[in-house]
């Protein structure tokens, strides 16, 4: 894996003829439409020395945070439980798949109605949006735990702690890791939604306000703070997964 | 000294006309038998080969042994207590080897070396002591940092019988565990674990389907037949080996055939 800094030739190539092709754009059209690349560079730069706007961009990763992190731990409950009870899981699973089939707009209706701080609403659409993801990606990662390796710590007489930290646990790592990635993808496209019908504050709100102020700079600025931050937490994540999983063989031929 | 413990001296291990039935997964109402009314007993420090063609419920028997099935009918002691019903009496007590190494490849050697003591309540720093100890016994000096998939089948196998003898337990249990290896590197690893075990006194259970592996690594040899009873029991001790491979392989020939008479 190379390091984050050091981007493949074609990554760049690929990006730089998307600018390329965006600030040729800008010479055709209104700048509402295509703005030129540099005005966007400049938004984007604004918004990382305004504090007001630093802040709103902490209020939308501190919602993803909080959001992934109550369905991650809901999410790690429920997978036990229908790891461990068949019963559970012919009770449970149908529940989860009903509720990964509502679309995002809709738990953003139910948590208007329901709830009545921003806060509380953006969390349940949060958790409502990712919870299945989560449980069942854990759930596969538990049950994919090998049966030989069970037998094998069982018959040391492990207490059912002892189990869980040293086989259960190290086998659900890079599912819940993988769970995590996923996620984080799909809740940053939540939370825009989230905030866009019900915060005052966040980058979806920001981009409310472009909207409104007609400001396609400013709605691309808050946009790729929004990318860069979803990018940088992924690179955080894979570099945990790389040390957490630095047991598993490497092979110099790819498939 | 309580009749448990007279008991437990007696016999380490003890089968008492155990019986082992699975459900069919696809046919709940219909039953497989597995083992049918198997009794033997073990002596303290006694190593017994348990000899039996594939199918026959060696492992079955092993599995009872190791208290990760409980009997449907009849009785199995260990050390005077019930292995399945006091899962935990056995902490420390009882080590198993099985057929395939199961390392936990996020281990390194000495980290798997140190699972069984680690689950005993050793601290750290005892435990690394003694896992580094077993781990140079066993020529695996060098490697101790090694994730399992960096290290061959023969040097694995090793670190599965160092994280058995590093519990110090009373009783060993072998299930095949050299049977996948060439033949060179399981007959070194036999004569090692022979070694080791008449060294640190322990008593052996080891399944096979080798001949030549139980004439080995057995004073004792029980042949299971298919369920699992016992077809003969033969003492190695002292005698003549040849005539005991001949009665062997008569028994397990003859149940065989009578097997097929009836079927």
């Amino acid at each position: 894996m190379k390091p984050w800094y050091q981007l493949r030739k074609e990554t760049v190539l690929g990006l730089g003829a998307l600018v390329l092709v965006w600030q040729i754009a800008s010479y055709f059209f209104p700048v509402y439409l295509f703005p030129p690349v540099p005005a966007i560079a400049e938004k984007f730069l604004e918004i990382f020395l305004d504090q007001e706007s630093l802040a709103n961009a902490g209020a939308t990763a501190a919602r993803i945070f909080a959001g992934l992190t109550a369905a991650f731990l809901l999410g790690v409950v429920l997978a036990f439980v229908m790891g461990r009870s068949e019963r559970s899981y012919r009770y449970v699973y149908p529940l989860l798949n009903f509720i990964q089939g509502v679309p995002a707009l809709s738990w953003v209706v139910i948590a208007i109605i329901w709830f009545k701080g921003t806060e509380p609403r953006i969390l349940f659409i949060m958790t409502a949006t990712t919870l299945p993801a989560f449980s069942f990606q854990i759930l596969d990662a538990y049950r994919a735990m090998s049966k030989d390796l069970f037998e094998m710590t069982l018959s040391f007489r492990p207490s059912k702690r002892d189990l869980f930290r040293t086989l259960i646990l190290p086998t659900i790592v890079p599912g819940m890791l993988t769970a995590w990635k996923v996620n984080l993808g799909n809740a940053s496209r939540v939370v825009v939604v989230a905030e866009l019908v019900g915060a005052t504050g966040g980058i979806g709100y920001q981009l409310l306000m472009q909207q409104q102020l007609f400001d396609m700079a400013g709605a691309l600025a808050w946009t790729l703070v929004l990318v860069a931050f979803v990018l940088l937490v992924q690179q955080v994540i894979t570099r945990l997964e790389g040390w957490l999983l630095a047991y598993r063989p490497s092979t110099e031929r790819s498939a | 000294m309580s009749g448990e413990d007279a008991n437990a001296a007696a016999a380490a291990i003890e089968f008492r006309k155990v019986v082992k039935r699975f459900l069919h997964q696809d046919r709940r109402e219909e039953s497989f038998l597995a083992v049918d009314r198997l009794s033997f007993e073990v002596a303290p420090g006694e190593m017994v080969a348990v000899l039996g063609r594939t199918g026959c419920g060696k492992s079955t028997m092993f599995n009872l042994l190791a208290g990760l099935l409980e009997p449907t009918e009849g009785e199995v002691r260990v050390l005077g207590h019930d292995p399945f019903r006091e899962f935990d009496w056995f902490r420390g007590k009882v080590a198993v080897v099985f057929q395939n190494d199961r390392l936990m490849p996020w281990r390194t050697a000495v980290e798997n070396v140190e699972l069984g003591i680690e689950l005993a309540g050793k601290n750290a720093e005892e435990r690394r002591k003694i896992a580094l100890g077993w781990l140079d016994r066993l020529g695996l000096k060098g490697h101790e940092h090694d994730y399992p998939h960096a290290l061959s089948g023969g040097m694995r196998q090793r670190v599965s019988l160092a994280r058995a003898f590093a519990v110090n337990p009373e009783i060993l249990l072998c299930d095949e565990p050299f049977s996948a290896l060439d033949e060179l590197t399981g007959q070194r690893l036999r004569e090692e674990y022979a070694q080791l075990v008449r060294e640190n006194d322990k008593t052996s259970i080891f399944v096979t389907h080798s001949i030549n592996e139980a004439l080995q690594l057995g004073e004792r040899i029980l042949v299971f037949h298919r369920p699992a009873q016992i077809a003969l029991e033969a003492k190695v001790a002292g005698g003549d080996r040849e005539a005991i491979r001949q009665r062997v392989l008569a028994a397990m020939n003859l149940r065989d055939a009578e097997a097929e008479a009836a079927a």
